[in-house]
């Protein structure tokens, strides 16, 4: 780790003013992050797994909802075969993150890697939306919200497999941070944006993929539906000019 | 609870979910230029993304058992007003969470 950042700071424009502001920025998943891994802690501990893999699926699966339900793939006791379909399925969004981040972490060298890997919904949600740093500073701000992150989601999580027994206070309804993150961000593109087309799309297509298929299989198809919507969008804007 | 499943359970969760992360990089990235259609839906596609996603935090409500979604649908409501009044994030999500905490541990 030590080494890490030690490159970071030969390279990158990295100052206390760019912490600061990814700090700050973070402070909304820090909250959701600590309050859902310590709910995810708390689970993982009540069936029987201690802090080694509280600590272990954080680190390595590192994606909040495929973790909760990791615990019921390792209590079903389920195949190998049906816990990567699970996870092919429940995580498949990931790979509309990817693509809409390609060009953001172009050039983003060494940590690279890091960035893609710790790429969760609510870290894209931060990053695909910034515009007002300089191309210097952006690469520096992207490490630091990705590691922010997951340092919240550890600490969460750990939290929770800690305090497990000792925990009395009535958490039910608690788990709505993430709905709260998720609208708030919905919200501010919705003020920000130019148009409403496409955020409109997304909400008419998931309902409709959600009535049709159910709750258990309809991210699949809106994903699908909606890339097929916004391409439609394009051709017709095209044909406009 | 048979141990060496359990981890090769845990690392087949981690290898498919960096999978998905990577895939589009190695497919997309490189020294290339990225193509157009890529860079187009990059730039519409979060728009589009955060609905789904409010959708998919919504897709356990029944309208037909009690409470009917009405919490959610209240607490959702407070968290647009509240941003929408002071765009101010965490006072949007802690206000919505706290009020939903309350509508179904008190209220329903």
């Amino acid at each position: 780790m030590s080494c890490k950042i030690n490159e970071m700071n030969s390279k990158q424009i990295f100052s206390k003013k760019l912490l600061y502001r990814a700090i700050k920025d973070t402070i909304p998943v820090m909250t959701g992050y600590i309050v859902l891994g310590m709910g995810f802690g708390i689970l993982l501990r009540t069936k029987g797994y201690g802090i080694g893999w509280t600590l272990g699926m954080s680190l390595f699966i590192y994606a909040g909802s495929m973790q909760y339900l990791t615990i019921d793939l390792l209590t079903g006791g389920v195949s190998l075969v049906a816990a990567a379909l699970t996870t092919l399925l429940v995580n498949a969004r990931h790979l509309f993150y990817g693509i809409s981040m390609v060009d953001r972490y172009k050039n983003t060298g060494r940590k690279k890697p890091y960035l893609i890997f710790a790429l969760t919904d609510e870290t894209y949600s931060l990053v695909c939306g910034e515009s007002t740093l300089q191309e210097k500073e952006r690469t520096a701000y992207y490490f630091l919200v990705s590691l922010l992150n997951q340092i919240y989601w550890v600490t969460g999580s750990l939290l929770g497999a800690i305090l497990q027994q000792m925990l009395s206070f009535n958490t039910e309804g608690i788990d709505f941070a993430l709905t709260a993150l998720f609208v708030t961000i919905f919200v501010e593109q919705w003020i920000t944006a130019k148009e409403h087309r496409q955020a409109v799309l997304g909400v008419v297509v998931s309902v409709i993929c959600l009535v049709i298929f159910g709750p258990d299989h309809f991210l699949i198809p809106s994903m699908v539906g909606i890339t097929l919507g916004l391409l439609g969008m394009r051709k017709e804007g095209s044909r406009n000019e | 609870m048979n141990k060496l499943h359990d981890i090769l359970l845990v690392a087949t969760v981690s290898g498919v979910t960096i999978l998905l992360r990577f895939l589009p990089f190695w497919i997309f990235g490189g020294n290339r230029k990225t193509p157009k259609v890529i860079t187009y839906l990059g730039e519409v596609l979060p728009y589009a993304i955060m609905g789904m996603l409010v959708v998919y935090c919504l897709r356990g409500i029944s309208f037909f058992l009690t409470p009917f979604g009405i919490p959610e649908f209240l607490a959702v409501a407070l968290v647009v007003i509240l941003h929408w009044w002071k765009r101010n994030t965490l006072l949007s999500i802690l206000g919505g969470t706290l009020f939903y905490m309350f509508l179904v541990q008190v209220v329903f």
